[in-house]
């Protein structure tokens, strides 16, 4: 399969700060490929190095099979992006908006065209409109417009979901979905939450402190096989013996918690035997061994106290 | 980069900040004017109250449309560094603080290519303020004054001057008046950019440009000889009212103007090559600063 991005030993220092570690990664054609990390590991930062926002100090970007630093122009103009906030000209309209940015990519603009785009983003009706007056989910599908409109066989998402309502996070969801399965884009799109890439990517980084913990496809990743069960009991050590000397033994993980790893599939068999078994149980929660180590991650930086009555 | 330059046009065509120079352009020029119209002779009694012995004046015919125009050019030129940062000054910290400048970088278009874009567009500006001074500051001073000879005064060395152009010589001087100061003030514009290039909003840049010219200024006026010869020369601002230079007359030997002369060319094209040189190293150094630049904004 053939790299649409190719990442090698890239680093990015401010001053003493490296936010950039000896960073590699593949994004290949047709892949929506999941950029994960908590804020600050160095997201954004490796997307505005992809988009020559920023110089690398060391390592090398090749797209398209063609270096970055030498054919930057010819790359840039098969990209689409939206960088963080989809931030344009506010005392612009809609349709003024997506005109300037279609132009700027050499784009011979018909009404037609930008036209068509606006309807595949739900914002036609709302053309002449001002951005100023546009909500956050809005704004962010007329980014996504912007970002498509010439085009590109390469899109770049920087957070897309941040700051929207469960139904803007739909949409932009499904329309991310359509640009993979429908047209055959390749996309690349960061976030901090797993849930997030989990639906959308079939494959993934993860990314802290700007070193890469780990790349791969998301479904071997997140391997159902490798869910974490979580038991809470009346009677923690009870269960524990009780649960040694089953079936399920071999599925119990060391440690004091009551914690099993096994496929998601069992999980209501065990509900059911722990029940037959008189065990008295409080609460039963399964989340993926990955999304435990990301959440760790998370965990082990700084963060506020919890607030303790 | 035709292209470039018309979505630049627009973008600052769109922008209500744009008028605002525009408007206070034509309340400044029509107060002056109003008041000229309504009590000039004062003015003028104040002027020739220490030349009134030496010549013989018709100063009703004094105050013309020329010479209004004169009056309001010494006045504005000082002030429209002001206008000319509002737009320059806004060209990357403006798109830095709307958060459209990391769009524009993620775009096939060079930053070299987006630095020569603003300072064409801000150089185009600048051309248009100036048009709507002459529209305003000439041609309305005409309609409302009339024209006639026009009476220039003058500060050389130790002595007074008042020097008379005739009405058919005066219209030339104005348009090469209104370049010159076209590139004057493009000195500004290209300050400007190279200022917005550091910052994240445009409030600083017009305060630096603004602090900028008003430093330089003073130092161009101080009158000690190691500051004539050794910082004058190579400050913008000893150039800036180089303009006035089309209103000085050449006289022949019995001190009479000649027609169609101007006393120091040469002093006049050696100021605008050196406003060009300005130009020239700004917008150089913008480019070079710009091409090295992360956009953390």
């Amino acid at each position: 399969m053939s790299s649409v991005i190719s990442v090698s030993n890239l680093s990015k220092k401010y001053g003493n700060i490296q936010a950039i570690n000896d960073l590699s990664f593949t994004v290949n054609k047709g892949d929506v490929y999941g950029f994960l990390g908590q804020n600050g590991a160095g997201k954004s930062t490796t997307i505005r190095m992809l988009l020559t926002l920023i110089a690398p100090t060391t390592g090398e970007i090749h797209i398209f099979d063609k270096k970055l630093s030498t054919h930057r122009s010819e790359i840039l103009n098969n990209i689409g992006a939206v960088i963080e906030k989809p931030d344009l000209y506010k005392y612009l309209n809609a349709y003024d908006n997506l005109s300037i940015f279609a132009r700027m990519s050499g784009l011979k603009v018909s009404r037609q065209l930008l036209m068509n785009q606006l309807q595949m983003v739900g914002l036609a009706d709302r053309a002449k409109d001002k951005v100023k007056t546009f909500s956050q989910g809005m704004k962010q599908r007329l980014g996504i417009a912007v970002a498509l409109v010439h085009n590109p066989e390469l899109i770049i998402l920087d957070e897309p979901t941040n700051g929207l309502d469960p139904q803007g996070i739909a949409d932009i969801r499904n329309l991310i979905m359509r640009l993979s399965k429908e047209m055959g884009k390749t996309v690349l799109i960061s976030s901090h939450l797993l849930s997030e890439i989990e639906v959308i990517a079939n494959r993934m980084i993860i990314i802290h402190k700007g070193r890469k913990i780990i790349e791969g496809n998301v479904a071997e990743l997140l391997d159902p096989s490798h869910t974490v069960i979580d038991i809470d009991a009346v009677d923690n050590e009870g269960a524990k013996a009780a649960l040694g000397t089953s079936r399920w033994a071999t599925y119990l993980q060391p440690g004091k918690s009551l914690q099993l790893m096994m496929n998601k599939e069992l999980v209501p068999q065990l509900i059911s035997e722990l029940v037959a078994m008189n065990i008295q149980l409080l609460s039963v929660n399964s989340s993926h061994s990955l999304e435990k180590y990301f959440l760790s991650l998370t965990t082990n930086s700084a963060h506020v106290e919890p607030f303790t009555n | 980069m035709w292209n470039l330059l018309q979505i630049e046009l627009f973008k600052i065509s769109k922008r209500p900040r744009t008028y605002i120079a525009f408007a206070a352009i034509f309340a400044i020029v029509a107060i002056f004017q109003f008041a000229f119209k309504a009590d000039g002779q004062s003015y003028m009694d104040l002027v020739l109250q220490s030349v009134k012995d030496s010549f013989e004046l018709d100063k009703s015919k004094a105050i013309n449309g020329y010479f209004m125009c004169y009056i309001i050019l010494n006045t504005l030129l000082i002030q429209v560094p002001i206008l000319v940062a509002l737009i320059a000054a806004d060209s990357i910290s403006g798109e830095a603080n709307m958060g459209t400048l990391r769009l524009l970088i993620s775009k096939p278009i060079s930053r070299t290519q987006l630095i020569l874009v603003k300072f064409a567009a801000a150089t185009i500006f600048t051309i248009f303020l100036l048009l709507w001074m002459a529209i305003t500051a000439l041609f309305m001073s005409l309609l409302v004054f009339g024209a006639d000879d026009m009476l220039i005064f003058r500060v050389k060395g130790e002595e007074s001057q008042i020097m008379q152009i005739t009405k058919d010589d005066i219209m030339w001087r104005y348009f090469a008046a209104f370049g010159y100061a076209t590139v004057a003030l493009t000195v500004i514009a290209a300050l400007s950019l190279f200022l917005s290039i550091f910052a994240e909003n445009s409030i600083g840049p017009i305060i630096a440009t603004v602090c900028i010219v008003i430093v330089c200024t003073i130092i161009s006026n101080i009158s000690v000889p190691i500051i004539d010869k050794n910082v004058k020369p190579f400050l913008f601002t000893s150039y800036l009212v180089g303009w006035k230079g089309f209103f000085y007359i050449a006289t022949n030997a019995e001190g009479v103007p000649i027609k169609g002369s101007l006393e120091n060319w040469p002093a006049i094209r050696k100021s605008l090559f050196i406003l060009i040189g300005h130009i020239l190293v700004i917008v150089w150094a913008s480019i070079a600063v710009f091409n090295r630049k992360d956009i953390l904004s």
